[in-house]
């Protein structure tokens, strides 16, 4: 017999008991689907996170002033005043860093002509923008011309762009903050929500020497709230935590027997942490899916060993026409395998339309991999060949008189 | 070929074991058929026939003795060399015709042809004509539901005749039918042996089936009690 006669036996075999193979597919529908999805799913919590850590910019890490491990009263970040604006540029110089930007922000009432909006206002150095990775949708950003000249200049954020503008364009318009008249010169992409959940779009970036000596009116001229420093590559990410370290130890006079008066926070272990969760995440989900694929492929398993005490005559009818036990077998791990792939496929269907009903009805943007189906499709497959070899080792070992004399 | 030895049984004896427990049923049977000979098997329930049908068949094995069919000696074959000679050397008639009741009737008939490995078309091409030979070539689509038992045995003939084999083994092949309807079959059994020369053997226990043949073998408890022409015995 060949491999077509066979199919066409075995899909013979379903014909005639189209309830039973129905709700055997269905176990198989239902693991194979919850596989694809739940992987599908993980798949786009991960790209998720993925998303929102390079939104962060890549081997960047924060550097606070004040220590996290100093003794007596702890100091809350941002209280004490010790990083400078110098200090960032010491550490932009070292060769271990690509890039380092200096930060103060402060929320703020942002108003236009008569609408207004709480918004959080950094003042930074045009370094933050590459180091973010982020650029302008419209407009542009500003550099050193208008650090140096302290000029009123504003780029803002999707989200402050929206409340303040609506639809209109907002570049050359006027912004006031905390009563003095800024120009809007640059709307900056949407960047979405932080790891935190936070709105990154919900900002108004000016130059750092002007908010530091109009609006943000805190601490020493020169002081900072913190720096964001850019790694010059992924693997000089520690060489450069050390190297800023004891360079700031050696700006802020720290004695050797003193601790840090800084703290510096690596973005990358952070990142690795979230994706650790991710991944954990997929696996739990795959796991739970394939708990359903599973128990589909027992209910396989068990109903092909009703079907072949049921088929006893006809497996004793085929034997005496010249069936051997090859045949037999085959004949029966086909249709396990039939109804497998059957079941794959409709799972796979399924799944996709679970991906399209999760993307319409919730935030969470899922789509089905074509690895996926390739894994869930060959994964059935096995399963089918796996639990129909048992009940087709059975037919096959039946003995052709008493299979012939089955009632 | 007629003329020619068909199969020699030589000192066959075939016992049950259950729990060690020894229950012979056939006791030595020394028997030679030759081809194109009509042969029916006659006994009592209990006589042995059923074992000996299935041992002619290559259903089983004997437990001693010699068994060559068709020039092969059988009881050294393995399991696929026998379903071999099933499937090439002969063609079973069965009581309960033993049809798949989900296949067409060509597709039935066409079933021994592959597993010889003939093609699917080649063999409805061959299945079609037999049944046109034994008069069912109209109904070659049907299910063997939608015919008549007779018919059904008929369809069971063609589907023995397919893999042209050296044997037609039919056992009670008019148990389920009535009488009108078991002489068409005998006369379809008849004019194979004396139009194509097929060797025929046919186990029975009914007289009126075992007439039809031309050679009487009985049996009794195991044993042979009777082997000559069907005339001279006392039926």
């Amino acid at each position: 017999m060949n491999i077509f006669q066979v199919f066409l036996e075995a899909f013979r075999a379903m014909s005639m008991n189209r309830l039973r193979a129905g709700l055997t597919m269905l176990g198989i529908i239902i693991g194979v689907g919850a596989v694809v999805l739940m992987l599908a799913i993980g798949e786009s919590v991960r790209e998720d996170i993925n998303r929102r850590i390079s939104a962060m910019g890549s081997n960047v890490m924060v550097i606070f002033p004040g220590s996290s491990t100093s003794n007596g009263v702890r100091a809350g970040r941002g209280v004490v005043q010790t990083l400078t604006l110098q200090d960032a540029q010491a550490i932009g110089q070292l060769p271990s860093f690509s890039g380092v930007a200096a930060i103060v922000q402060q929320p703020f009432q942002v108003a236009s002509g008569t609408t207004n909006w709480n918004a959080n206002v950094s003042g930074v150095t045009p370094e933050y923008f590459s180091i973010k990775d982020w650029n302008t949708e419209l407009g542009s950003l500003f550099g050193e011309v208008e650090i140096r000249s302290a000029s009123r200049v504003a780029v803002i954020g999707r989200t402050v762009a929206s409340n303040l503008y609506g639809e209109a364009d907002p570049i050359g318009q006027t912004i006031r903050i905390r009563n003095r008249p800024f120009e809007v010169i640059g709307v900056l992409e949407n960047k979405g929500s932080d790891l935190g959940g936070g709105d990154q779009d919900d900002a108004v970036f000016v130059p750092l020497t002007t908010a530091r000596q109009q609006l943000i009116r805190w601490g020493q001229p020169g002081s900072i709230h913190y720096a964001l420093a850019q790694a010059a590559s992924a693997s000089q990410v520690q060489d450069a935590i050390y190297d800023a370290s004891q360079l700031l130890r050696t700006r802020h006079r720290v004695r050797d027997d003193q601790e840090d008066d800084f703290t510096i926070r690596d973005l990358a272990s952070i990142a690795e942490a979230a994706q650790g969760i991710a991944t954990a995440l997929t696996l739990l989900l795959g796991a739970i899916g394939s708990i359903s694929l599973l128990v589909g492929g027992i209910g396989i398993m068990n109903i092909m060993l009703v079907s072949v005490t049921e088929r006893t005559r006809e497996i004793g009818i085929r034997m005496a026409l010249g069936a051997k036990r090859r045949d037999v077998l085959l004949q029966f791990l086909t249709e396990a395998v039939v109804i497998c792939v059957c079941g794959g496929a409709l799972g796979v269907l399924f799944a996709y339309l679970g991906s399209l009903a999760i993307t319409k009805l919730s935030p969470m943007e899922v789509g089905i991999s074509m690895t996926g189906i390739v894994i869930a499709f060959s994964f059935s497959a096995l399963i089918g060949i796996f639990f129909g070899l048992y009940p087709a080792k059975r037919a096959a070992a039946l003995k052709p008189v008493e299979a012939l004399r089955y009632e | 070929m007629t003329g020619q030895t068909l199969m020699t049984l030589t000192d066959i004896k075939k016992s049950y074991f259950n729990a060690e427990i020894e229950t012979p049923v056939l006791h030595g049977i020394n028997v030679t058929i030759n081809r194109g000979e009509f042969v029916a098997i006659m006994g009592q329930s209990g006589s042995g026939k059923s074992t000996l049908m299935n041992i002619l068949g290559c259903l089983d094995t004997p437990t001693s003795g010699s068994f060559v069919l068709n020039g092969k000696e059988v009881g050294t074959l393995n399991d696929n060399e026998l379903a071999q000679i099933r499937n090439e050397t002969i063609g079973f008639v069965f009581q309960g015709f033993n049809l798949l009741k989900r296949m067409p009737l060509v597709d039935n008939v066409a079933l021994p042809l592959l597993y010889a490995g003939v093609s699917m078309a080649e063999a409805r091409k061959r299945a079609t004509e037999k049944l046109t030979q034994t008069g069912l070539g109209a109904f070659t689509k049907r299910l063997p539901n939608q015919i008549s038992g007779g018919q059904q045995q008929r369809v069971a003939i063609s589907r023995a005749l397919v893999c042209e084999p050296a044997l037609i083994l039919a056992d009670e092949p008019t148990g389920n039918l009535d009488t009108t309807t078991s002489v068409e079959i005998m006369n379809l059994f008849t004019r194979l042996n004396e139009e194509q020369g097929m060797s025929i053997l046919i186990v029975t226990h009914e007289p009126d089936v075992a007439k039809y043949a031309k050679r009487l073998v009985r049996l009794k408890d195991g044993y042979v009690t009777y082997d000559g022409p069907v005339a001279d015995a006392h039926l």
